[in-house]
């Protein structure tokens, strides 16, 4: 299934400020809820998003139980040098996804 | 006697019937619709109009696979039979519901899918809101992203589409609500600060900020319902659909907005 939309600009000149935007399919349960029955719904949420720009970290973002569904991250980076953007997603119960995407700078 | 009052009563029905079937004053003028993205924020339209920050885009990708995955006892896809859905499904949620002939009634994107499924791949329906069936109607309606609305009028579904019109005028529940009384008479106005919204449903399924999820016409259907404290009716419920067939009647000529989002 489906689960992470990336947007990077495919192309951008050397020293351009880009903007890259994330979507990550997720519950983002927050572990404060609870069932008809009574039962705590146990959390569930992604707890760390980082962004590496041709191995090096350019991003990085804790989240938290009150982080809606669906986790949309945008963020600001400098074009240095073609090459390739690694996502990466880190949640409770092990979950873990990855996306990349290239960029070629001119 | 009792005929003379039989007669009165039917001629009474009648003059009734002949009254109520043009358009009725409360019912908006095609020139005053608006979808209900026209009274999201700026930040809630920002985020339908991006195809990567629009969550919905997420079910369709997932309907996409979906489409292409072989399923059920005769180990056929959606695609085999309907190749590339780009084109098959071009403009096909725009006249849904439509008539299902061995059925004798109409059917929704949803139970078609469903149908389908059950009739052609021989596979076990999905349920109603399950993750599946909601990625398969997106990706579906995707397809008709621009489309002009455009109920089928095969002469059979007129009577669903009346029986649509009638629930959406009656009073019901112990708020004695119709539809009408807040989609036709209150459209412009504001219920606990929300916009009321004019009953056009040009983006189904929506991804909705309040669900954190995706969900059918029917899912808002059935707050609606629970919000004038009325009796609810099961998902797929036959007067949902002719409910739906209505509201896409109103809806004629407005474009597809699928997978929209709504606050």
């Amino acid at each position: 299934m489906a689960s992470a939309l990336i947007n990077v600009p495919k192309k951008a000149k050397r020293g351009e400020i880009i903007e890259i935007k994330t979507l990550m399919s997720h519950i983002m349960e927050t572990g404060f809820r609870h069932t008809a029955s009574g039962q705590l719904v146990p959390r569930d949420i992604i707890t760390s998003f980082t962004c590496r720009y041709n191995g090096v970290e350019v991003f990085r973002a804790d989240l938290f139980p009150a982080i809606a569904a669906n986790p949309f991250i945008t963020f600001f980076t400098v074009a240095k040098e073609s090459g390739k953007f690694d996502f990466e997603w880190i949640g409770d119960n092990g979950f873990a996804d990855a996306a990349s995407a290239t960029i070629t700078v001119e | 006697m009792k005929s003379a009052g039989t007669i009165a009563v039917a001629v009474l029905l009648i003059a009734a019937g002949i009254a109520a079937s043009p358009l009725l004053a409360t019912e908006i003028p095609p020139t005053e619709r608006r979808s209900g993205y026209a009274f999201m924020s700026a930040d809630t339209k920002a985020m339908q109009d991006d195809d990567t920050a629009n969550p919905g885009l997420l079910w369709a990708l997932d309907g996409e696979a979906l489409w292409k995955r072989k399923a059920g006892a005769a180990g056929k896809a959606c695609a085999d039979c309907h190749n590339d859905a780009r084109e098959s499904m071009k403009g096909v949620a725009a006249r849904y519901p439509a008539l299902d002939k061995a059925l004798g009634r109409p059917v929704n994107l949803e139970q078609r899918v469903n149908l389908c499924r059950s009739r052609h791949q021989e596979a076990t329906p999905f349920a109603y809101e399950s993750r599946e069936l909601l990625a398969l109607a997106a990706f579906v309606a995707e397809q008709s992203r621009g489309a002009a609305i455009a109920p089928d009028a095969t002469p059979e579904l007129q009577p669903f589409v009346a029986k649509g019109r009638d629930f959406f005028m009656r009073r019901q529940g112990q708020l004695n609500l119709g539809c009408t009384n807040c989609h036709d008479d209150n459209w412009d106005k504001h219920l606990a600060g929300s916009a009321v919204t004019q009953a056009l449903p040009t983006g189904y399924p929506i991804y909705r900020l309040e669900w954190q999820s995706l969900g059918s016409l029917q899912r808002r259907l059935r707050n609606c319902i629970t919000g004038t404290r009325a009796q609810n009716y099961d998902y797929g419920a036959p007067e949902l659909v002719e409910l739906e067939l209505y509201l896409m009647s109103r809806a004629r000529g407005m474009p597809i907005e699928t997978p929209a989002v709504r606050p």
